[in-house]
Order: structure tokens, then C-alpha cells, then sequence
């Protein structure tokens, strides 16, 4: 067999599968075949390399040549002048905004080069399917060290020298769960990785699960080890159908190889993981809610304490983390917890995977030091806001945070800084908007989430959160009172207090947070009648300056719903109360004779 | 279909989920889900009777699992379960002119499904693949970077298959 030449590798994440990865895959491998190049370049398929806006991607190596954007066509052209030839193909390759061409951005641009990857350190690396991969980049000898070298105290005194936090959302020193775990009195344990992410705007936990299935792996049977417990969940969401096949595939191979089942590494320590497959419930990502999902039941929270570290699943003491969290124990066993946290700031160590998202260049996943200033992040690892908009605020921690506006950017990002401004990390979603998101239409978007996502248990979040729906609703129809807006502050303050879970004492924190920042906008709704951003279609109205147009009727063509109307080489007119304000005519206008007004 | 019909298929799914996990308290969950893969997208009533003789619960318990959560569906639906997300990366991003270009080519609303019995529509909370927005999951399969005319081509590609009886 001759030796291969050149390594393909190509990104298999979600996104770049939902950008068209699988037929990029066939016609590459199709081409090779016609070429006879099958046998001396290999392609593999990785998890995600971060960049979803610029997928699907692959990287030919020994070079390093990055293409991206690909499809079925392209890629027949790579093979036959990169590697038939030996010419890069540009056309193909990074393109900058300022119109420059890279050949190796993930050696050059600060998206990738700003990055301490911790937790995404196999991202894009190994192949997700291949267990030899992974322990050829260190994979399982964390594992190794605990059970032949370490004792469970030892194992919690380094996560706690780490200095690690829950990266799920609420930031839970991870040592210390463990040691309440740990010390719990009982001859049956759980561990549990939760799987459930559901914070709109954050894609880490898929990302990781996808393309390093095995680090969790590892990281529950280290988890296992030291608390004292044989038995291990992952609760994963339906929504992640690769995610599952994944996973479940690692779950096998790490049988076959003895890190898993019985008798792991020919110790008497036996560990096995079982997964569970949610059915489209937000709710379920609060940890009670979750365990009792896995019970077989609604997935609605229990009142907390008992902790799920003393009662957890069936009662039994449990230890749950998420998904992020434990792909940060095999380095941290590994380097040592004083290692870890050297990166970061204090109260916030190492590292944490953010989800950048909206009006943004660079969309994707990164991973950077804790205490980087959302200006690095947004400008210098996302590449500023497309259309050279203006920045108008970032939403983060999903429906459970709020919105940092673009005055506040320069704050280091840590679980501190970010409580003062009225927000949290959460999960790591960063939803950037621009000038022409209405905070108000956002503040209403999250909790028409919420309405639909309450369990419906307690009072205050169920019955509430609708009723602050119905005040937004009223604000954005230009129907709102002044007396409105106090009602809604009041009620987000009851809300937060007396509801039940995590999830309805932070389910106002979206309008109270934007209300703090944005209250000017509010103002303008309920007293002029205006949305400033003219995003809210109640106060706004799209109209045709009869002076620019030149009746090319490419508007009128290009309406869904016929609310323009006009003869050619005359000027158009747009009939309001038809018009559904979507915005294709603003599109398509050449001559900028469309605009929207409001009110 | 006949009660009896539902109760072996039932009763087959139950004993299979059975053997194939360690724990035997809590696969309910598990149970719904093969039945309704089983029946194509949705889950007959009386499978909760069923269920209840198998597993011994009260039926409000089985009937109040099964109603909580979204992706179960009592209701036959369509063989393409078209998944839309509504969250803020997608709304920001485009997300309502792709969903009335989807409304307006499939002709139906929210938790319809199409007279042919191909399509139904849902909303989904978000599919984590932001990166891409605006996004949907067409049963299994996720589609990213969505516009109002990429929407219609996925749509008559799939009618397209279905009617040259591509399997």
C-alpha cells in the first residue's frame, strides 16, 4: 500500500453538515477515486473547527492550505489543481473584509490565534469516531493517573486549586460539588452529565459532544471514580440527533477498551454510562427537572435543598456537571489544577467556550482566557458587526441573562463583572445585535420563550411571565401606558423572588436588563408611539420617495404579499396596510428610494 | 388500527427498551420514543392504556409524560417533521421572512400538517447551530444559512423525491 501523501481534513460539525459538509465529502472522495489519488490522500472528518461562517471547511495538510465555503463543485477544482498540480487554488481560499487572501488564517487571523483551547482542544482535531485518535492526544491517561496514581481527595483538592466553575450556567465551584458528592453516605451514586443545552445562542456542548466524545467520557468515569459511584447518565436533547450517534459510539469503543464497563483498567472499579434522550423540554436543563426526566417523569424542578449531591436521581447522591465542565477535567488531572489556573482572573480561572452568534462576522466557537473584554471578543476574534453597523448591545446567558450595551464592552468578562452589570456567563451564548434590533422587540422574543417553556408548576413563573408577555405585547403595538412600564418592572422583581427554580427566578431578567440599559427606547414606544430601531412592524411603516424612484418595479416583483403597486418608468407605491414590513424591497432597491419610517 | 394491534406493537417495544437497558425504573421516556418512531411520528392513545398494564403506573402519569413534552405528538403527523427554530440568533438573522416563505410554500400554520400528509410544521426551541442562522431540522437533518428562496428549493426537492418514489 503506498504512503499517504496528504491528509484532508474536513469539518463534520453540525454546521458545516447543515451547510452542505456530506456532498462536499462524496464529490471529494469521488474525485479522488476518479484521479486514483484514493489511496495516497486520506480524508478524515473532524468535529468542529469554530468557524461556522466560513463552512464547510477542510485543510489539506502537510501545508496547511485552509479552504473554505466549499461545495460539490469546488471541490473537484481543489483536487485537480492542489493536489494533481500542486497549485493553491485562491479563489477558494480565506478572504478578509478588507478584500486580503490567506492561506493559513487558522495560523494568522486573531479569530484562531487569540484561542486557548482547553476544553475544544480535539475540536477539528481528531476524528470523533476514532478512540485511537483520542488517546494519541492524551485521551484516557487522565483517567489512567487517577485510578493508578491518585486518591479521590487528591483528585478535589487539584479541581479545586483549578479554581474551575460550573459552565453551565450558574458557576458552581466545581471542586466543591464534588466534595459534597463525595462525602455523601450512601452505597449507590450517580453521575450525571448534563446534555440538555438549551440556551438560545449556545452550541459549546454540542460542539464538544460532536467532535470529542470521549473527553466526556473520560471525564464522568473520573467523576465516578472519585465520588464512589458505579453508575453514569448523559441526558441529551432530541434536537442533537448527531450529538447522540456520537456519543453512543464513544460509549462502545471505550468498552471494547477497558475504560468502561467492568473491571476498568483490570481494577475492581466498575463504571458504565447510559443514555437518555430528552423530548423537547427547556425546563429540563435545570438540573432537578432533568433528574427527574431521567426518572421517567414530567421534567419539572424539585424544590432545592436537598441538593442533588445529598438527593439527587432516586434519592441517591448525585453529581451532575455539564457538558463543558467535564471536558476540562482530563487537562486539569493531567497539568495539575495550578496550571489551569494561571489563565483567567481571579474568582473566574481558565478558560470558557463562547458562542458567538447574530450580528456578528465571525460566528462560531471560541475559547479564550476568562477576563477578556467583550471588545477582543466581538472585534478582534469576531470581526466586528457585518454592514459596517454600528454595535448596539450583546445578550448573554441566554433567557436567564441580560444585554451588556455597547458602552459597557471594555469590562473584562468574568462571573463578577458580569452580575454588577445586571447579566450572567450563563452558558456562554454571546447573541450580538446591531442598530436595528428594538430591545424591546428582544426583551418580548425571550419571553414569549419563556410563556411557552414554563413547566407550569409555580404560580409566579407560569401565570407571571404571561402576563408580562401581554404588557410587551401592548408596548410594541403602540398601545402601551407609562403606568405599563412600572407595572412590568414590578413584576419582573416579584418573579425573580418567589418563583421556584433557577429558570423562573432569571426568566424576567432579559426585560429588566434591557429596561436598565435601553429605558430611552421603552420611553419611545409607550409615549411616541416609535420604535427608534423601526423593527416593531406596529410602529413602523416602510415607505417609496417618489423624488429617487425610477419605476424599475424591481420592488413590486420582489413583494411577497403584492402591497406594491405602480406602472413602469413610474414611481411606486407601497400600500401599508397590506405590507408585512419583511424588508425584501429595501433589499432590492438600487436606486435607495425605500425607506422605513417611524411612526 | 384496532386496540389489539396496538397492544402487541406495544407491548413488543416495551420488552425490547427493557432488554436493552440496565436500569428498568425509567425508561418510559425511552418507550415513547421507539413507539413513536414506530408509528411514524406520533403515538396512539391507547398505547397509554397499554402502557399502564406493562408498567404498572397510573394512567394520568403516563398521559401527563407524554403530553409535556414538545417532541411528542398524540396526533398523526406528517413523514417530514419540519422543525423551525425561533430563537434569537435565527430571529435576528432573518429567521421571520424564512418562516413565512415555509408557511407560504407548505400552505399550513404552526402543529399542521399538510393534506398530502407530507409535511408538518413545528417550532423549536433553539437547534444550536447558530453559526448557521437562520436554521431548521427536517426530521433528522439540519439546513443552516436559510433564505426565503433556499426554503423553496429544500421543500420541492423533497416533493420532488416523493413523487418519483425515491425512498
Amino acid at each position: 500500500m503506498p504512503a499517504v501523501e496528504n491528509t484532508i481534513v474536513i469539518c463534520a460539525g453540525g454546521a458545516c453538515i447543515s451547510a452542505g459538509e456530506i456532498s462536499v465529502k462524496e464529490s471529494l472522495e469521488s474525485t479522488l477515486k476518479e484521479y486514483a489519488l484514493d489511496e495516497v490522500v486520506q480524508v478524515v472528518e473532524t468535529g468542529c473547527m469554530g468557524a461556522c461562517d466560513l463552512g464547510p471547511i477542510m485543510v489539506i495538510y502537510p501545508e496547511g492550505i485552509f479552504y473554505q465555503k466549499l461545495n460539490s463543485e469546488n471541490v473537484k477544482k481543489i483536487v485537480e489543481e492542489h493536489l494533481l498540480k500542486g497549485r493553491v487554488v485562491k479563489e477558494f481560499l480565506y478572504t478578509g473584509p478588507a478584500g486580503e487572501v490567506k492561506e493559513k488564517p487558522q495560523e494568522e487571523l486573531p479569530f484562531f490565534k487569540k484561542q486557548v483551547k482547553i476544553a475544544t482542544r480535539n475540536l477539528g482535531v481528531v476524528d470523533p469516531l476514532s478512540i485511537e485518535e483520542y488517546i494519541a492526544r492524551d485521551g484516557y491517561f487522565a483517567l489512567t493517573k487517577v485510578i493508578k496514581e491518585l486518591s479521590p481527595d487528591k483528585v478535589i483538592e487539584e479541581l479545586k486549586k483549578s479554581g474551575l466553575r460550573g459552565r453551565g450556567g450558574a458557576g458552581f465551584p466545581t471542586g466543591l460539588k464534588w466534595e459534597f458528592a463525595k462525602k455523601a453516605e450512601s452505597n449507590v451514586k450517580y453521575v450525571i452529565c448534563n446534555a440538555d443545552e438549551g440556551d438560545p445562542g449556545a452550541f459549546m456542548d454540542r460542539a464538544i459532544l460532536e467532535g470529542d466524545p470521549h473527553t466526556v467520557v473520560e471525564a464522568m468515569t473520573i467523576a465516578a471514580y472519585t465520588i464512589g459511584a458505579t453508575k453514569g447518565f448523559i441526558y441529551v436533547r432530541a434536537e442533537y440527533p448527531l450529538a447522540i450517534e456520537r456519543f453512543s459510539h464513544a460509549l462502545e469503543t471505550a468498552r471494547e477498551y477497558g475504560f468502561l464497563g467492568n473491571n476498568i483498567l483490570g481494577t475492581d472499579f466498575s463504571f458504565d454510562i447510559e443514555v437518555r434522550i430528552g423530548a423537547g423540554a427547556f425546563v429540563c436543563g435545570e438540573e432537578t427537572a432533568l433528574i427527574n426526566s431521567i426518572e421517567g417523569k414530567r421534567g419539572i424542578p424539585r424544590v432545592k435543598p436537598p441538593y442533588p449531591a445529598q438527593k439527587g436521581l432516586w434519592n441517591k447522591p448525585t453529581l451532575i456537571n455539564n457538558v463543558e465542565t467535564y471536558a476540562n477535567i482530563p487537562p486539569i488531572i493531567l497539568h495539575g489544577g495550578d496550571w489551569f489556573s494561571q489563565f483567567g482572573v481571579e474568582g473566574s480561572r481558565g478558560t470558557k467556550v463562547f458562542a458567538l452568534a447574530g450580528k456578528v462576522n465571525n460566528t462560531g466557537l471560541v475559547e479564550v482566557p476568562m477576563g477578556i473584554t467583550l471588545r477582543e471578543l466581538i472585534y478582534e476574534i469576531g470581526g466586528g458587526v457585518p454592514g459596517g453597523k454600528k454595535l448596539k448591545a450583546v445578550q448573554t446567558g441566554g433567557p436567564s441573562g441580560g444585554c451588556i450595551p455597547e458602552k459597557h464592552i471594555d469590562t473584562p468578562i468574568t462571573y463578577d463583572t458580569l452580575k454588577e452589570l445586571g447579566t450572567i456567563i450563563g452558558s456562554g451564548g454571546m447573541i450580538v445585535m446591531d442598530e436595528d434590533d428594538c430591545m424591546v422587540d428582544v426583551a418580548k422574543f425571550f419571553l414569549e420563550f419563556t410563556v411557552e417553556e414554563s413547566c407550569g408548576q409555580c404560580t409566579p413563573c407560569r401565570d407571571g411571565t404571561k402576563r408580562m408577555l401581554e404588557i410587551l405585547e401592548r408596548i410594541t403595538d403602540g398601545e402601551g401606558t407609562e403606568e405599563d412600564l412600572e407595572k412590568l418592572k414590578e413584576l419582573g422583581e416579584h418573579i425573580m423572588k418567589t418563583s421556584l427554580c433557577g429558570l423562573g427566578q432569571t426568566a424576567p431578567q432579559p426585560v429588566l436588563s434591557t429596561m436598565r440599559y435601553f429605558w430611552d427606547e421603552y420611553e419611545a414606544h409607550v409615549k411616541e408611539k416609535r420604535c427608534p430601531a423601526k423593527k416593531c412592524k406596529e410602529l413602523t411603516r416602510i415607505v417609496i420617495d417618489k423624488e429617487k424612484c425610477v419605476g424599475c418595479t424591481a420592488c413590486a416583483r420582489v413583494c411577497p404579499v403584492d402591497a406594491i403597486s405602480g406602472s413602469v418608468r413610474n414611481p411606486h407605491e407601497i400600500d401599508s396596510e397590506i405590507c408585512t414590513r419583511c424588508g425584501s424591497c429595501l433589499e432590492v432597491c438600487r436606486f435607495g428610494a425605500i425607506s422605513k419610517v417611524s411612526p | 388500527m384496532s386496540f389489539e394491534e396496538v397492544k402487541n406493537t406495544v407491548k413488543k417495544i416495551y420488552e425490547q427498551v427493557k432488554s436493552e437497558n440496565l436500569e428498568e425504573r425509567d425508561n418510559l421516556i425511552n418507550i415513547l420514543h421507539a413507539i413513536q418512531e414506530h408509528y411514524g411520528n406520533y403515538i396512539p392513545l391507547e398505547a397509554a392504556e397499554v402502557l399502564k398494564e406493562l408498567t404498572g403506573r397510573p394512567l394520568s402519569e403516563i398521559y401527563e409524560v407524554l403530553t409535556f413534552y414538545t417532541m411528542f405528538s398524540t396526533d398523526k403527523r406528517g413523514k417530514y417533521i419540519i422543525r423551525v427554530c425561533k430563537s434569537l440568533p435565527c430571529h435576528v438573522t432573518g429567521g421571520a421572512a424564512v418562516l413565512k416563505s415555509l408557511k407560504d410554500v407548505l400552505g399550513i400554520d404552526y402543529g399542521q400538517t399538510t393534506e398530502d400528509g407530507l409535511f408538518t410544521l413545528e417550532e423549536s426551541s433553539c437547534l444550536g447551530l447558530c453559526g448557521v442562522s437562520p436554521v431548521m431540522l427536517i426530521n433528522d437533518e439540519a439546513y443552516g444559512n436559510l433564505t426565503p428562496e433556499k426554503v423553496r428549493k429544500i421543500i420541492e426537492e423533497i416533493k420532488e423525491k416523493e413523487r418519483s418514489g425515491v425512498k
